[in-house]
């Protein structure tokens, strides 16, 4: 079975951003970007289940600006065999992701794609769920276990209370969270292999998607920031504090 | 104008997480409906309909929302979606779980996690782990929202709305319940409580972690939360997560016991009215935030704390 993954460049998730002070957004001028965390699990599942034998090919599949091939090159030296960059310097929704990435599950016809449950820039955790819909597949979102089967994929999922672990035909979207496995460092040698492997560039246009974004960003500013608190010298402090002071107790 | 709910239920009873969202809801200005979609659902929906705010409730019945899988959810959601100008989830796993599935569907971009209602078609919401609030203004007929419920308060009781039963839609067939484990607890639900006692890494194990920080959560009678190092570790459970990837809360006291103050964490928590850090790194990033600070060891500070409440 090919799988896709779906990786994002976003910024590092160690980067504590700026909000631009004109309210227009965020400053991203000179800021570490990596592969968005999830999506470095996604690649990791994948590349596990190609171990396992049950995966054939690995395609990993960017949409961003010219930088991301950086992103996919990650992916190829964690362990994917090809990449599609769809290249583009807007902002890109959710929605619009998910309909470029129905373009190439439509083309590569994948019996799997795993995706970030969410990216950890704009937060959304949406574009798997949009994706499943947009082909019609079963989803198994915020992923903690896989096994996949010849025909179905049983997914055992982090859920509010606990765990729910429920079986899906093939083909299947696959979102994964933070348990799913640790991923691997990328080896010097697998680095060096991974730039003689293909990036194929595309465009929205190729895929025929609209990308205009449906929301309008009015403005960005940073949140309120909490008063400075005091340090207390002990146990019996902390407590008259609490009951007098704060009122909590 | 009219809003359509999905609530957050277990059948037997609806949880505080509708209630909540049911106050953004009513807050987009027009009439509210609240869909309850389960098996054996009739209590829920009962208790929707005493919300004050709800015009009416839809019961839809059937084996296949018994989990509340995405599949057949998404498609009951999209059959009634026409008469609805608005559609609200709370964002909980199983609203952030079928919501966007049925925004595809109906050709709409989601607004998720909103926690400040400006205009019917203008949010607040937060991106990079809350480090930047932005506003949004939706250009889509329909709005689509998954709802941060710590940001809004409880709707009170008080109503009386008509229950009507709608017919449940084709399951499509393609996801199966397995199995689910779900934690059975006397403590009240980390999401909707007024006191959360949060370990992090400093705990070291699972059987320190349940030596000091349960007989403190339970003397305060407050939930349990835990960091992302704690839960990766296996010292508390993965619905223990509070951040900015777990659960997002915002209790009357927030105590946080050997958690460094990761962004990440911060997001999930920094919305507590009092926070207090036990830490002993006197410049852990946890005290930036916290309104008391004790700097000091974990596993003397906590039994003391607890012995002496
Ligand atoms: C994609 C992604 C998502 C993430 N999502 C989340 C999330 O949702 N929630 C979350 O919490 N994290 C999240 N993280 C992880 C986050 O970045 C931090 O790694 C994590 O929060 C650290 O947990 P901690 O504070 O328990 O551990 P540490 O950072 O290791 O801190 C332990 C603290 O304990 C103190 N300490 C040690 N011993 C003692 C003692 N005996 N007494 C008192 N203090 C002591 C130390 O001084 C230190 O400050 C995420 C990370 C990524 C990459
Ligand atoms: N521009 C993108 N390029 C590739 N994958 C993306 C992109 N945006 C989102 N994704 C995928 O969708 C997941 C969820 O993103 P989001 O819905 O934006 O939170 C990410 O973890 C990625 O796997």
């Amino acid at each position: 079975m090919k799988v896709l993954v779906a990786v994002k460049r976003v910024v590092d998730y160690n980067v504590k951003i700026r909000v631009k002070p004109d309210g227009t957004g965020v400053d991203l001028a000179n800021v570490k970007m990596s592969m968005n965390p999830f999506d470095e699990i996604a690649v990791e599942e994948a590349v596990r289940l190609k171990e396992a034998g049950t995966a054939t090919e690995i395609v990993a599949v960017s949409i961003g600006p010219q930088q991301a091939q950086e992103t996919l090159r990650t992916a190829l030296a964690m362990g994917a065999d090809r990449a599609i960059l769809i290249k583009t310097d807007e902002t890109v929704e959710p929605l619009a992701v998910a309909k470029l990435l129905k373009g190439v599950a439509e083309a590569e016809e994948p019996g799997l794609v795993i995706l970030g449950k969410q990216a950890i820039d704009d937060d959304a955790n949406q574009t798997g769920q949009m994706l499943a819909a947009l082909l019609g597949w079963p989803q198994g979102t915020f992923a903690f276990k896989l096994a996949a089967g010849e025909t179905a994929l049983t997914v055992t999922r982090e859920v509010d209370g606990g765990l729910q672990t429920v079986e899906l035909t093939l083909p299947a979207i696959v979102t994964t969270d933070l348990r799913l496995n640790e991923p691997r460092y990328a080896t010097l040698p697998n680095i060096m292999k991974a730039k003689k492997k293909p990036i194929e560039e595309k465009t929205p246009a190729d895929y025929g998607v609209d990308t205009t974004p449906r929301l309008t960003v009015v403005k960005t500013v940073e949140p309120q920031k909490r008063g400075g608190g005091i340090v207390v010298a002990s146990v019996d402090e902390l407590i008259d504090r609490l009951k007098n002071e704060a009122g909590v107790l | 104008m009219t809003t359509l709910l999905i609530a957050e239920h277990h059948d037997t009873g609806l949880s505080d997480a509708t209630a909540k969202a049911l106050s953004a809801a009513t807050q987009l200005g027009g009439e509210v409906h609240v869909l309850v979609a389960g098996e054996g659902a009739r209590a829920a929906a009962d208790a929707a309909a005493q919300l004050n705010g709800v015009a009416k409730v839809l019961l839809a019945e059937a084996p296949a929302y018994a989990h509340r899988l995405a599949e057949p959810l998404a498609d009951l959601i999209v059959g009634l979606a026409g008469a609805y100008d608005a559609i609200v989830a709370p964002a909980t796993t199983t609203g952030k779980n079928v919501l966007p599935r049925v925004a595809a569907l109906l050709d709409v971009m989601q607004v998720s996690d909103v926690t400040a209602v400006v205009a019917p078609d203008s949010f607040e919401r937060p991106i990079y782990a809350g480090n930047a609030i932005q506003t949004v203004r939706s250009s889509d007929a329909k709005k689509l929202l998954t709802v941060r419920v710590s940001a809004f308060a409880a709707a009170a009781g008080g109503g009386l709305a008509p229950v009507e039963p709608v017919a449940a839609s084709a399951d499509p067939g393609v996801s199966r319940f397995v199995e689910e484990s779900l934690a059975v607890s006397e403590r009240p639900e980390l999401g909707g409580a007024k006191i959360v006692v949060s370990g992090g890494r400093a705990l070291g194990s699972k059987e320190k972690f349940d030596e000091v920080v349960l007989p403190l959560a339970d003397k305060l009678g407050a939930a349990v939360g835990a960091s992302r190092a704690a839960v990766d570790a296996g010292y508390a459970p993965n619905d223990w997560q509070v951040g900015q990837t777990g659960k997002v809360v915002a209790p009357e006291l927030y105590v946080a016991a050997g958690i460094s103050g990761a962004i990440q964490h911060l997001a999930g928590m920094k919305d507590s009215r009092v926070i207090v850090a036990i830490n002993k790194d006197a410049e852990a990033p946890i005290f930036q935030i916290a309104d008391y600070g004790l700097v000091g060891d974990i596993f003397e500070i906590l039994p003391e704390l607890t012995g002496k409440l």
